[in-house]
């Protein structure tokens, strides 16, 4: 048993049905008790969609387990066939049905109806969201997708969008674009919009885009043996990573690489001198593998950010995600404990957040900037706008994503020099983002007030250092936004140096000794 | 069940099918916020866990006094003692937690199927933590409970352990918003009940009391089995339709007043001005709601009282009410008042219940999350079920305010739709 406040990921089923519910002309036979059907809900009000997701759920009671649970499957399987008539089925148990083992694929085989069933097995008390996805439109395709001969043109298919996901509908036509500036087009793109029908035609490609590897990596792996299609490893999130991924994708068609600039700002953006004041911000990036991966190369090569923590929550992603850290010379947050990563950002003290909608929170908890830049998100993360992630407005997107939850590049300079003003205090936050400027605290006026000295912090030394009340005043001085990293570097300049005690030359000795 | 009730005889629609409805474990979002020394510990999956931050549509990330205790491949196949599991994540949780009073161990789906033994649990665990938290059980299992009978388990474990009282006295049973429960208790001590019970309380030190000479009323109709509990320790309900609107609020103080014997003339007297307050509140909706006609589906079990309402002070035309679960004994009143005009149905099977209102096509549907914006695509207007029971709607004050939710999504319609009158 383990206690989990909030969950960065749903069970397997969940996945299942975003696969299923971006597809077309498929239906998934789920046996699960009432209430499963709250997943519903994920689909319609969080991402807006004005369709049910193609979902049947059995709704066992307490009586049907004295009963017939196995009847109960194969009723509503019957019933959900003919009324939507779908191209292919997919059943599976959500998982209080995975415990009384009724066995779905086999029921739902019995029935003879004339389209495939695909039966699913999805171990719920081991596996989570990211996982049902990945296997669902594994079984899909490995069930579906015939060996073909392929189109006459370079041809590509996209792969790995889905309902719910991160901006994957606008993705997809950043994707495709670069890809149809090389002559290369778009046969299939699955499972977001794709029929059955479709599905099998896969294998026209020349190749696959795996856009996301976490819902999609499976397939791509079987595609490649199966069908012989080679499949892309870069995902072309940020300039550089774009820029890859146009060379990758060029050699896999035998095409020459082309990539159109012409509506490219984020380098030019980063460059400007307004964004100098950028230089070296902490960010703390937290979110599935491949955004957070992709996060970091944007964060320091594009943004000219410094990375102070990076981490991701699904464990399959651990081995790269690791890497990445370690070529930052950090070590890679692992773990789907939202506490814990409240915690390491706690520690950390970043300048900014970018990270997934837990984060969102933890960032509004601590008083730190956060953007967006994984699942999950909540509705507000589903924007009406053309907002991509991937390619070259996605890079555009990102720049100003990154930057919003930020003062501006002046306003910053200002509140450093007018911190003291009463209206105009660097507490009041960013001008843009329309809170209500509070007078500034009194007790911050008084810092004499003070107890004589703060809570002792720890070192790594696990010695205690203190602060005396003229440096701490004086630590009060200094923006908010840099003043947790003033804190930090400070006591770790103290505790280097064997010294207990902190007072305002510490600080600036402290402040010279990092100086960049 | 009801003798004397006009409507005890109407046929009702029973089906049996998909439920697009949330099971118990719901109630857990809004009971965690009332009781405030609490915690709710749910003992499931992490569909469990899933559910409770997505239903509410927002996450609510002020520290919440709800968890789940995830369970893993070891403890099903009997490799790790499920009790011992639930004894170190409890004394973890109530170590980092020195604020919490109560623990509540929730049953789901799955303990319930694997029949991991809860209240053998919270005695032990209630043994060693005594006094300074109390354990218990229930469960808000699917398979068990829809949607707000989460509440009703909840309140069903906390009666046997409430202390005796020969007092005689009213207790008011259900979970009521703060300032809905201080406008009822300043309500009810005009007419002369100065002294009024609430379950739950706020704090556990400040659970009532019952006993033989105790009276208790409804706050909220979905509450049968603490209702029995209830009256297994000698308490006395007092039928009485339920406080929505001015004529159902009306109605039950006078019936709670008579149980006291206070006569309607006191109620009257007291209530005029709330009353006409809540008739000028109503009327402004009252314009967008008259002769339009509304079909719920089955919910939160307010739908019965809820429809009475709308019907009799808005000029609504319910033509379908759905309802989980129909208890006659407690909905006699509002059943009667409603009449033999709408088609009652009780469970539910959702795609025969959407073939019924694609014929019906009413002026709008009150329906569960998952519904709402697929209707609203094919041109139905909708009422999200949720936000009645996360919203203050009880008693006079809230008349208006409860007839504004039903009228805003017209309202809106006829803003952006040209050529549409609300």
């Amino acid at each position: 048993m383990k206690l989990a406040v909030w969950t960065y990921e749903g069970p397997p089923h969940v996945g299942a049905m975003r696969v299923a519910t971006a597809m077309r002309d498929v239906h998934y036979v789920l046996h699960a008790p009432q209430g499963d059907t709250y997943a519903d809900l994920l689909f319609t009000m969080i991402e807006r969609r004005d369709h049910r997701p193609p979902v049947t759920y059995t709704t066992f009671q307490a009586r049907d387990l004295g009963a017939d649970t196995a009847a109960l499957f194969k009723t509503a399987c019957k019933a959900a066939y003919d009324r939507f008539r779908p191209e292919a089925l997919i059943v599976g148990a959500s998982c209080t049905a995975e415990l009384i083992q009724d066995d779905p694929g086999g029921l739902a085989e019995a029935l003879d109806l004339p389209v495939p069933v695909i039966p699913l097995e999805l171990p719920s008390y081991q596996r989570k969201e990211n996982f049902g996805a990945d296997e669902t439109f594994f079984r899909i395709v490995k069930r579906l997708a015939q060996p073909m001969e392929r189109s006459a043109r370079p041809t590509a298919n996209l792969v790995g969008p889905t309902a719910l996901g991160f901006r994957h509908r606008d993705d997809i036509a950043e994707v495709t674009a670069l890809l149809d500036e090389m002559g290369i087009a778009v046969n299939v793109v699955a499972p977001y919009g794709a029929s059955p029908d479709d599905i099998a035609r896969l294998g026209a490609a020349h190749f696959n885009v795996l856009m996301y590897p976490e819902t999609a990596e499976a397939a791509c792996r079987w595609m490649e043996k199966a069908l012989g299609q080679p499949y892309t490893r870069t995902v072309p999130i940020g300039v550089g990573a774009t820029r890859d991924f146009v060379a990758e994708a060029a050699r896999l068609a035998g095409v020459a690489p082309k990539l159109d600039t012409a509506r490219l700002r984020l380098p030019w953006y980063s460059a400007s001198v307004d964004s100098t004041y950028l230089t070296g911000k902490r960010v703390f990036i937290f979110g599935d593998g491949t955004h957070a991966i992709a996060a970091a190369r944007i964060a320091t090569e594009e943004m000219g950010f410094e990375v102070v923590g990076l981490g991701c929550y699904n464990r399959e992603m651990a081995r790269p995600v690791r890497a990445a850290a370690k070529a930052l010379g950090l070590e890679a947050l692992i773990t789907d404990d939202y506490l814990d990563v409240e915690r390491a950002i706690e520690e950390a003290a970043p300048e900014l957040i970018l990270g997934t909608q837990m984060e969102r929170h933890i960032g509004k908890r601590l008083g730190i900037g956060c953007a967006v830049i994984s699942a999950p998100v909540h509705v507000q993360d589903f924007p009406a706008r053309y907002a991509p992630q991937m390619g070259i407005e996605g890079a555009n997107v990102i720049f100003d994503t990154w930057v919003h939850p930020l003062v501006m590049g002046l306003e910053e300079h200002l509140l450093a020099m007018f911190r003291d003003d009463f209206e105009f205090h660097d507490a009041a936050g960013p001008s843009h983002h329309g809170h209500k400027a509070a007078a500034a605290p009194a007790a911050a006026e008084a810092p004499v007030a003070a107890p004589a000295v703060t809570e002792p912090a720890a070192n790594d030394n696990g010695g205690k250092v203190i602060w005396l009340a003229e440096a701490e005043a004086e630590l009060r001085k200094v923006p908010f936004f840099v003043r947790a990293k003033a804190r930090r570097n400070t006591e770790a300049y103290a505790a280097a140096r064997g010294q207990a005690r902190i007072d305002v030359e510490t600080l600036y000795e402290a402040k010279a000794h990092y100086a960049r | 069940m009801t003798a004397g009730c006009p409507s005890a005889g109407a046929p009702v629609l029973r089906e049996r099918g998909q439920h697009e409805v949330f099971c118990g474990l719901t109630s857990i979002i809004w009971l965690h916020r009332k009781m405030q020394d609490a915690f709710f510990l749910v003992v499931g999956s992490r569909t469990c866990a899933h559910l409770l931050q997505s239903a509410a549509g927002v996450m609510i990330f002020a520290e919440p006094r709800f968890g789940t205790a995830i369970l893993e491949e070891s403890d099903l196949a009997g490799m790790a003692d499920a009790q011992a599991e639930i004894d170190r994540e409890v004394a973890r949780l109530l170590s980092r937690r020195s604020d919490i009073r109560q623990l509540f161990l929730v049953g789901s789906c799955p303990s319930e199927v694997i029949k991991l033994d809860l209240a053998k649990a919270a005695e032990r665990l209630d043994a060693q933590f005594a006094p300074q938290v109390r354990v218990l059980n229930f469960s808000g299992s699917g398979i068990e409970t829809t949607f707000t009978e989460g509440e009703d388990a909840c309140l069903a474990a906390l009666a046997p352990r409430l202390p005796a009282s020969d007092k005689r006295q009213l207790l008011v049973l259900g979970a009521l918003p703060d300032v809905v429960e201080d406008q009822m208790r300043g309500l009810l001590a005009e007419i002369g009940i100065p002294e009024v019970a609430v379950l739950p309380a706020r704090r556990a030190g400040d659970d009532p009391a019952i006993g033989p000479h105790t009276r208790f009323a409804l706050a909220q109709p979905f509450l049968g089995d603490t209702m029995a509990a209830l009256e297994r320790r000698g308490a006395r309900h007092i039928a009485a339709p339920f406080p929505f609107g001015e004529e159902g609020t009306t109605a039950w103080l006078t019936a709670v007043a008579a149980a006291f014997g206070i006569p309607a003339e006191r109620v009257e007297a007291v209530t005029a001005a709330p009353r006409a307050r809540a008739r000028k509140a109503i009327s402004a909706a009252r314009e967008t709601l008259d002769g339009k006609s509304i079909f719920f589906f089955p919910d939160s079990q307010l739908e019965v009282p809820l429809a009475r309402f709308l019907a009799r002070e808005c000029g609504m035309r319910p033509v379908e009410v759905g309802t989980p679960y129909l208890h006659r004994g407690i909905l006699g009143p509002d059943l009667a008042l409603l009449g033999d005009g709408p088609r009652l149905s009780e469970g539910q099977d959702v795609e025969r219940q959407l073939d019924r209102l694609r014929a019906d096509r009413p002026d709008l549907t009150v329906c569960g999350l998952g519904l709402a914006n697929p209707l609203e695509a094919e041109g139905l207007a909708t009422k999200w079920a949720i936000e009645l029971v996360f919203t203050p709607v009880h008693f006079y004050e809230q008349a208006g305010d409860l007839a504004g939710l039903f009228a805003r999504p017209l309202r809106r319609r006829a803003l952006l739709t040209p050529g549409v009158a609300a």
